[in-house]
Formats: structure tokens, sequence, C-alpha cells
């Protein structure tokens, strides 16, 4: 039986109440105040597509082994690298062995998500591969005072695909490809170009994802009231049930398109839908899934009874639930880069990226893996030559310890107003593990009026450095208070 | 058996810049306004010296890499330069080799000189550690920091461990801040010579958590030298009172703090270490007794404030009350920063350790005039580079020879 096995989700923790962006915004573009409900979730500025995707893939892979993950699928449309293998950052960074396992990134279409998953059940069934990760994330710039600002939001969710333990196996799937237009992002181009709303609903959403589905059901011999919950995308509220009504389907079984909490987060929604459907979903349950861009991808499952076994991830509804609300337009505008802010001379780049040194250090700085003395036991980071532990000061004697899903607490800290940063202070400290071991690192996701010594932190990969000169964005990892 | 460098050598001229924002001057011109004064004290020609040493430690700021920009600058007589780094201890380090030639016999006159021309950034604040402070790896890791967060973060591991309010924490860090403003008011070398009280520096704004703006020292350009030779040269020379070196002691951070579990971050391993190993050295058992006077790093209040009881002058947990109590006011015990410190100096890197042995050579000649302390018999300076995480602490002492 071939199916899904695991799910993650994540939803960055800032959310902008969409009527913040109509009171700075609406002078501009009035028309947006017809999308004005609920809240879009926002990426911190320290955060992308690949920080997020590494989110939901740990969330995914909680009480799953990593080790036995043989492809990774990353599934997105706005990678921060054109050429170096974004699903490798991820792979190092899940610390996912390098030898046997094939990666790949699939992108230029919000249906990738759905295209990757269709590839990685395929290989299961093959025989080609027995645990296939999918994540499905995006972090879209928009505009000021484009639609697209109100109707869109950041996030990432995963999918483990296998033969054991499978959760909800799959029933068919079925594609159509078409070129259809409705924005398109040029080459080195900011923002996407978006064609008229009318024509979108009516020749894309309304025409395109019914009949795919319609395919699919015809393939599989079903019917659309066999389904239990039915998950597509589109953030035009109207035509999201409408869509329903075409097809038959009861409005009360159409997943909610997320509009008032999150907005649509893009190549990731089809996911993010679908893992908020499978959080409320019991043994028996049928679950149509669709993916819409160019094209429309439909993927139908049932849950079993292995759902209720399932306890480790936090999935949609978890990270829904942890949020602060960001009430300021003008930080967002900062944290998006559609704005330029004055951070000093201090903030200026000094030097490249040593290539060399990321390739032989890799797994410490991507991965978050330290070294435990096979000796005296001393998990310590960053790896050293010689236990730091001083009863001990064995050499060469570290195995493999990974610090990126251990609980920390803070041991002290600051927030500087000094250090250029995007989101001052700077808020930074030490932290120590549990089971031993400490880092003095960066913090983040949390004001400095919030933390206090003793409190718990969890482990987050993050932007370190983005050097817009040479192109290169910079990863590591920062503590996030538990506030 | 290492018999120590008490009484080996002695120092026999000084020199030091007025600090401050020196917008006419470069670091070879500040460099040739403290050899001046330090060869007129000393009362040598230039060709007597046999061997420099040169500190500085943003050096791409300014002089650049080697001993090549002293030696040109100063026209040294084809002498060995040597150029030494050490964080903050730099200066501390150029005396460091200086005193050791001289008392391993290579040579008879040696000199440290350091200087640091920090006001060529174009921004406040010591310059960026981007490219300066950090160490190949360390680039990918460590955090978004500046000097003032880093040793922020000790006021928070200070009032976890002691159960002190920050509220509480923070009036004894104002005091430090007010003493040392105090004692630079009467020194016509300082950058800073204006009073302050303690509600200005409550109200300041915030630097980096709980630092304000008064809790930090000030950055300054500057240059300090030292001369030294043995006691029987000196005297020869003619020089009476002698000051001779008691003690020089370095320690660095082998990385336990930021690896090992065993650090509180409410103090400084080094410090800790180092002072020991030079009261052992200078012969000092009671170091809260017998030391008459300090000028230690106060690169930021608090970190006077714990470096009192790393030097095992104020018992755990105690320094606020001492600090409180006035027993480091210039009227106090143990007189602390009585120059005006860090605080009122700045801190040109190179040039800061011998800037505080500057003061501590004139203090024990007599020469300090409105803030000249009754008869001090020991003098300890202090330096601490880098970060309470990871650092190099330098102390000497030096006193009246007793030879």
């Amino acid at each position: 039986m071939v199916g899904i096995t695991s799910y993650g989700g994540y939803i960055p923790r800032y959310r902008l109440s969409r009527m913040v962006i109509v009171q700075n915004m609406a002078w501009l573009f009035p028309v947006m105040m017809g999308a004005a409900q609920g809240e879009k979730s926002v990426a911190n500025w320290d955060e992308d597509a690949i920080t997020m995707a590494v989110a939901a893939g740990f969330d995914c892979m909680s009480g799953k082994d990593r080790k036995a993950v043989d492809a990774l699928y990353l599934a997105s449309t706005t990678l921060p690298y054109r050429d170096r293998l974004n699903a490798g950052i991820l792979a190092t960074a899940l610390n996912i062995p390098a030898k046997g396992v094939a990666s790949a990134d699939y992108t230029s279409s919000l249906k990738a998500g759905t295209s990757a998953a269709i590839s990685a059940m395929q290989a299961i069934e093959s025989g080609s591969n027995n645990n296939v990760l999918v994540v499905a994330s995006d972090q879209r710039r928009t505009k000021m005072a484009n639609m697209s600002e109100m109707f869109l939001g950041d996030g990432s969710a995963a999918l483990l695909f296998g033969k054991e333990d499978v959760i909800a196996k799959l029933i068919g799937h079925y594609s159509t490809t078409y070129d259809f237009a409705d924005h398109y992002k040029g080459k080195a181009k900011d923002f996407d170009y978006v064609w008229e709303e009318r024509w979108t609903k009516d020749e894309g959403f309304k025409k395109i994802i019914p009949e795919a589905i319609s395919g699919y059901l015809e393939q599989t011999g079903g019917k659309i009231t066999d389904y239990d919950k039915v998950v597509y995308p589109c953030y035009y509220a109207r035509e999201h049930m409408g869509i329903a009504k075409q097809l038959g389907c009861d409005p009360a079984k159409v997943q909610d398109n997320m509009h008032a909490v999150c907005g649509d987060t893009g190549t990731a929604h089809p996911f993010v839908m679908f893992v908020a459907a499978l959080q409320e979903a019991k043994p028996g349950d049928k679950i149509l899934l669709a993916g819409f861009g160019q094209g429309c991808d439909v993927l139908g499952f049932e849950v079993t009874d292995k759902i209720n076994d399932l306890k480790g991830p936090v999935g949609i509804k978890g990270s829904l639930a942890n949020k602060a609300e960001l009430d300021s337009y003008q930080k967002y505008a900062t944290f998006r880069d559609l704005v330029e802010v004055d951070l000093g001379l201090r903030s200026e780049l000094y030097g490249n990226t040593a290539l060399t040194t990321l390739w032989r250090k890799r797994k410490m700085l991507l991965g978050l893996v330290g070294g435990k003395c096979t000796k005296c036991g001393t998990p310590q980071y960053p790896v050293s030559g010689i236990c730091v532990n001083p009863e001990c000061h064995s050499v060469n004697c570290m195995e493999d310890y990974e610090f990126a899903t251990k609980a920390g607490t803070v041991l002290t800290y600051t927030g500087d107003m000094l250090a250029a940063s995007i989101d001052p202070p700077a808020v930074y400290g030490v932290v120590t593990f549990e089971g031993g071991g400490r880092m003095w690192i960066d913090f983040t996701d949390c004001a400095l009026d919030n933390v206090k010594v003793g409190m718990p932190v969890k482990m987050s990969f993050r932007i370190k450095k983005t050097d817009e000169i040479r192109g290169y964005r910079g990863y590591f990892w920062k503590a996030v208070p538990q506030i | 058996m290492a018999t120590g460098i008490r009484d080996k050598v002695a120092i026999i001229g000084m020199g030091c810049t007025s600090f401050g924002e020196r917008w006419d001057m470069g670091a070879e011109e500040l460099l040739i306004e403290s050899f001046q004064e330090a060869l007129q004290d000393a009362g040598i020609e230039r060709n007597d010296i046999e061997a420099a040493w040169l500190s500085t430690c943003v050096d791409e700021m300014h002089v650049g890499k080697s001993g090549v920009p002293a030696s040109i600058a100063l026209r040294l007589p084809n002498i060995a330069v040597t150029r030494v780094e050490n964080f903050c201890a730099s200066g501390t380090e150029a005396f460091r080799g200086a005193v050791y030639a001289v008392a391993s016999g290579a040579v008879d006159i040696a000199m440290a000189i350091g200087v640091e021309k920090l006001k060529d950034t174009g921004y406040g604040g010591l310059p960026e550690f981007g490219s300066a402070g950090t160490y190949g790896v360390g680039t990918f890791m460590q955090p978004n920091f500046t000097a003032p967060g880093c040793f922020a973060m000790l006021a928070s591991g200070y009032t976890s461990k002691f159960g002190v309010e920050m509220s509480e924490l923070k009036k004894a860090m104002a005091h430090v801040s007010v003493k040392s403003h105090a004692n630079g008011v009467a020194n016509p070398k300082a950058h800073l010579r204006r009073p302050i009280d303690v509600d200005r520096v409550l109200n300041a704004p915030m630097i980096a958590y709980p630092l304000g703006l008064f809790d930090c020292c000030g950055v300054s350009d500057g240059s300090a030298c030292a001369i030294v030779t043995t006691p029987e040269i000196a005297k020869k020379l003619g020089k009476k009172d002698l000051v001779s070196v008691k003690a020089l002691q370095l320690s660095l951070s082998n990385g336990e703090e930021q690896q090992f579990d065993n650090w509180d971050g409410a103090h400084i391993v080094t410090t800790t270490v180092a002072s020991t190993k030079a009261y052992k050295e200078a012969g000092i058992t009671n170091p809260r007794e017998e030391i008459s006077m300090m000028e230690v790093h106060d690169c930021f209040s608090i970190t006077e404030l714990v470096t009192m009881e790393d030097l095992h002058i104020s018992e755990r947990g105690q320094a606020p009350k001492d600090i409180l109590d006035g027993f480091y006011d210039i009227d106090g015990q143990v007189p602390c920063q009585v120059d005006g410190g860090l605080k009122c100096f700045g801190h040109p890197i190179g040039a800061s350790g011998l800037r505080m042995l500057y003061e501590m050579y004139n203090q024990l000649h007599g020469r300090c005039g409105e803030r000249q302390l009754k008869n001090p018999k020991y003098g300890l300076t202090h330096n601490l580079g880098g970060f309470p995480i990871m650092n190099v602490c330098s102390i000497s002492i030096v006193g009246k020879y007793d030879g």
C-alpha cells in the first residue's frame, strides 16, 4: 500500500491583520478593502522558503527516522538559488544521509508540490524508493498595494510518503497541463505580473480545477460524494465555493481556503490545506486534493486507522496556534525589503563567504550537528578535535550529536541596539541544552521584553546572512524562546 | 624553577597622548606624540632602544600589518620591531614582550608602544567585528553581536546567579560610571571630562540591554608608550625611586565557557586565573588590603563590576555592595580607574594597557596633581579582550622597586 506516512506543517509566527494593510495602503488602491477579512501569515525577516521547509520537514519527521528517507523533493516558486540545489540545503539541515538519497527541486508552478507528491508515490510504487519526503514552501513577496498583498501568506507543509504505517493510502491521481498564465514571474523579476482577476476566475480556477477533478473521478471510477473532504486552493471566496457547486459537492465538505487565518501560501497551499484536513480526519475518510497552476494535479486518499498513532507532528493546526501579531505595516514592508531602510554603516558586508569552509563544516553549520565525546560522553558545539571537558581532553573522539531537536534553556541574553539588525534590538545569548552542551547564538521570533533567564528555547533554521553583492544567502540556526 | 618577573625590570620612561577624537592626527602622528614624551621622560636617545613591540588591534583601519609602520614613523635604528595583537590585551602584550626581552638579558633597553586610530571608521562604537573579530568558521555561527551586547549578557547572568533585581544591579553599575567620570574630570588627557550623576546614567538611551549609553566607555584615538630596562641600568642612568614590574600574567579562554557546562555567565574565568597568578608572582597575599590602586578594563560598567570579584578583591556577589559603599572611589580603600578609566579615555585598543600603566607609573612617582593618591605601593592594571565567553585577560602589577 502506497500512501502518506506522516505530515508536517509550518506557518510563521507573525500574523498581519489585513485591516493594517488597508489602513496603510487603501488610499492607493481602495479595491483591497474587498479582501480585508482576517489575517495573513508573515515570515520573519530571517525566514524564506527554505527555512520554512526545514521547519515543516522537522515537524513531519518528528517520531520518524530521518535516516530512512531515501528521496527528498522541495517544491517552491520562491527558492533562493537558481543553480544550487535548494533541496540539498534542506537535506543537510534535516541531517538526512547524503549517500543513496536522491533529491530535486520542483519549481516554476504553484502545483509543484502536488506534482512532486505524484513523482514520490510513483517512485515508491516502482520500488525505486521507500520513504520520500516532499516539502512545499513559499514565501512570495508582493508589491505594496497589489491585491496579492492581501491574498498571499507565507507557509510550508510536508508529506512523507512510503509503504509502511500508511496513514492515508493513495486511491489514484490525475493531471492536466495548460499554459494558463494568470500570473508569471519573469527571469530576475522580483514580483509576479498578474492578469485580470475576472479572467483568472472564469477561465482558470472555475474551469481547470473542476475539469481535472472530473477527470480524476472518471479515471478512478468514483463520485465526488464519495469524498469526505475536498481540498483545492482558491483565494477568491465566491469562486472557491462555486467550484464545489459545479462539482455537485456539499459545501460543508470543502476544506477552508484559510484566507482568514494565513492567506494563500502558494506552492505550499495545497499541502497546507490538506494537512489541516488530515488533522481533522477519521479513519475511513476519503480526501481529495488538487493543486492548481498551469494545469491541475488531483490526488485521492483514504485515511487509515494508523492516523490515530501519529502523535509527533504539530502540523498546521499547532503551527497556526503559535502566533504573534505584527502590528506595524512599516515593519512588514521592511521585513520583505519593500522599502529601503538605513541599517547604518555597520551593516555593510565584509567579504564573501568561504564556500570551502561551508562544505567542510556542512553538517555542523547547516545540520547543527555537534560532537559527543566517545570517551566521556560530553556533548559539545562547535565540534573540536580535542574534547572540551577538562577532565577528558581526548583527541579525535567525537561522534555526531544532533542539537537541532534538543530542548534548550536561556543562560544569559541581551538585546543589542548597536548591532545592525532589520528588527532591532538584535537579541542573542547563551543557551544550554538538555543533556549537555551550549551555544552562544542569535535568538529570533521574540521581543526582548519577553525573554527571561531560564526560559525554554527551541532551535530554528534561519537566514543568517544576505549578501546582495554576490547573490548569496547563508543559513544557520537560531534559538526561539518559547514565550 | 622559574622565579617570575618581580623586580627584574624597571620602567624608566612613559608617554601618553591625550585621548579623544583626534581628527587631525593619524596613527603615525599619535605614535610620535607618546614616543617623544617617553624618550624625554627616560632621558635616553632613540638609538639606545634595542628592541620594540608595537601593539595595535584593528590594524586594518589604520597602520596595517607588521612592525614597519612604527619603525618608519619613529625612525627607529633598524632594530627589531614586533607587532602584537591579542584583542584588548594588546597593549599589555607589547609591554610583556619588552619586559621579557630585558629580563632575559637579550637587550638592555626595550620599548612597548601601542596605538589605535578608531575614529576613521565612519560610525560609533568599536569597528565592526565582521572582519576583525571573528575567526574562520565562527563567522558562520556567531550571533549578530557587538561589544556592548556581549558584555551586557553578564548582567543577565549576574542577576540570575545572585538573585539580584536588575534595577538594583543597575544602580551599582551607575555608580561605577559616575565614579570614573568624577576621576576623569581631573585628568587633562582624558577624552570625556564631564561629571555625570546616577539619574543621568539610569535614564540614558539603551545600547544593549541592560547597558545604557553611560554604561559604555567612549571610543577614542590614542597612543601610549613605555621604555624599560633593568633596575641596575636604570640606576646607572641616574634614575631614582624606581618603578618596577611586580607581575605580568596572561590567561586565555580554552573554549570551556563556550562549549562546556561549567561557566555561569556571571564572571570572567580568565581574570580569576590571571589575578591569582599575578598576586603570587608579586608576593601579594591579601589583594584587598595590599593593592593601592587599580586601572581595570571598564569597557562597560558591568565588566568593572564583575572584575572586582574576579580580582578577588570583592567577595562573590558582593561587588555591588562594595561599589555602592565607595570602596573603589578615589577616596575609598582601593581606588579604581584613578585616571578616569576606559570610561573617560575611550579604548584605542592597542594603547589602553599602556595608558593604564602610565597612570600607575605616574601615581607611584607622585606626579598626578589633584588626583594624586597618598603613598601608593602597588598598582594593578587589567585588560580583558574579546568577550566574556571567549577572551584574553592580562594583568600587570607595578610598584616601588624593593631591590
